[in-house]
């Protein structure tokens, strides 16, 4: 009781946090968490075939792949943003294809765009973590029997998994720092509800000093969620 | 010693009649040009634009004559201040931080905003029924964007950009359905563009005030509240007869 009460006073008195603003607070907040997560998850499901094949000793299996990583790491993500919202709009009868009422929205263009982002920085650690699997554990493997395909899924794989897990959780992190740029695309993520509260009252301490507190809990989840993972699948490299 | 003395009196005699307000019978107009169509210079230097040709008229009703001053906008309020001129006539916004130094005169002119949507589009008026799902584009922070957020972001899906060049370029690739832009920038960016036919929809808007504010008015220094006075019977008059009309017709007018 004494919360709430303290809580409406504290609104009652402010010009700019009202339920009005807080709302867009919000509204960026799901559309940040959906946007970072959908281009994670997809992002991690593509990142996984294309680690196997930059592994592979193939070479036009793992070049064209290479190529996909170098150009989508050697770009900014901003512009890579910019050539898929904007430029897709002159790719011609674009507009009458199936596609249009999909990338007519901001967000699928964003989405698709960090996506292909994520998947290219993903598939580099993944790639690591494979390459510095310990020869014995194949020559096991291969002593066992085993096929190339069962080797990878039984012995490769999650081995590589467990390795690459510190690092794609700082990538987890970049993600979501890097979707700050959305709003230039005139979606209304956390950014993008911050700048217009900015623009609207001319406050930009307010306005930013509390969208980046509400990025600091984010990511403290996302930190404390590795943790436990990284505790329950990498319980067996812990110094005894 | 005479000398001295007929020096300092007369000295004095200098000084109080300038600090008194006296009669003009000659302005001088600071303005900043270009800003079209506002002020600017046609190809053969001459200068023109709406405060011109409204300040000329002015003029002429009060039965004075008037000359035409060039200076830079940030010196704009100094110029007046130091008497290089003794009006501005300048697409100067009326807010009450200028009051503070400068005396405006009724507001002359206010830059009307106004909806723009593509030839072909069904739109032909802005109301919360036609907006009703429809996806507005607005710069960030603009006037146009607060009036928007407030009248229509219930309704309709307001989207933001940071310049006028990324909103064409949205509408042009059909993901807005309709854009709210201060008048002269749509005018030159989407009636005036070469790529696709836009139209206006529905009036040119200026009001409420407390969205598109005091308009544009003409400075004085504070002592010179006759001159003020006399400026805004003038402008009075002129809007009653016809003149201010033919004048605004001269830089508004829709080519159609």
């Amino acid at each position: 009781m004494e919360l709430t009460t303290w809580f409406t006073d504290l609104l009652d008195g402010n010009l700019i946090f009202t339920p009005q603003t807080l709302g867009y607070y919000w509204d960026g907040l799901v559309t940040t968490s959906q946007l970072v997560f959908l281009s994670l998850l997809a992002g991690l499901v593509l990142a996984v075939p294309l680690a196997i094949g930059r592994s592979s000793r193939h070479r036009w299996i793992s070049l064209p792949i290479y190529v996909y990583t170098y150009v989508f790491r050697g770009t900014p993500l901003l512009i890579q943003l910019y050539i898929i919202y904007y430029g897709v709009v002159f790719v011609d009868g674009i507009q009458e294809s199936i596609f249009w009422p999909l990338l007519r929205e901001a967000f699928y263009p964003a989405l698709i765009a960090f996506t292909l982002n994520t998947a290219a920085y993903t598939t580099e650690i993944f790639r690591g973590a494979i390459k510095a699997t310990s020869r014995g554990e194949i020559e096991a493997a291969r002593a066992y029997g085993m096929s190339q395909s069962l080797m990878m899924r039984r012995i490769i794989l999650p081995s590589a998994f467990r390795r690459a897990l510190p690092a794609y959780g700082n990538e987890v992190i970049f993600m979501l720092h890097a979707s700050a740029i959305a709003s230039v695309v005139t979606l209304m993520d956390l950014t993008g509800a911050a700048r217009f509260v900015y623009a609207r009252f001319y406050a930009p301490f307010e306005a930013f000093l509390f969208v980046a507190a509400i990025y600091l809990c984010l990511t403290f989840a996302i930190l404390y969620f590795f943790r436990f993972l990284e505790k329950r699948l990498l319980a067996h490299l812990k110094p005894a | 010693m005479k000398k001295l003395l007929t020096v300092s009196i007369l000295g004095a005699a200098l000084v109080a009649g300038s600090a008194q307000a006296r009669d003009y019978d000659h302005v001088r107009f600071g303005v900043d040009v270009p800003y079209e169509p506002m002020e600017y210079r046609t190809p053969d230097g001459e200068l023109t634009g709406f405060d011109i040709d409204l300040g000329n008229a002015l003029c002429e009703e009060i039965g004075i004559t008037c000359e035409w001053i060039v200076q830079e906008w940030d010196g704009i309020i100094p110029g007046l201040m130091s008497r290089n001129y003794d009006a501005i006539m300048s697409s100067m916004t009326i807010n009450d931080e200028r009051r503070q130094t400068v005396l405006f005169s009724d507001p002359y002119f206010t830059p009307p905003s106004a909806w723009f949507a593509p030839a072909d589009s069904e739109l032909d008026d802005a109301t919360e029924e036609s907006l009703d799902g429809k996806t507005i584009g607005v710069q960030r922070g603009t006037l146009q964007d607060n009036f928007a957020t407030d009248m229509f972001g219930d309704v309709a899906s307001v989207s933001r950009y940071s310049t006028a060049d990324d909103m064409v370029l949205d509408m042009q690739a059909g993901r807005l359905d309709i854009v709210f832009l201060d008048y002269p920038v749509g005018k030159s960016t989407l009636l005036d563009s070469e790529s696709r036919d836009y139209k206006v929809v529905g009036e040119m808007i200026t009001e409420p005030k407390e969205y598109f504010g005091d308009g544009f008015g003409i400075a004085f220094r504070q002592r010179d509240e006759a001159l003020a006075e006399r400026f805004n019977e003038a402008l009075a008059t002129l809007q009653d007869d016809g003149t201010y009309d033919e004048i605004y017709q001269r830089y508004f007018a829709d080519d159609e």
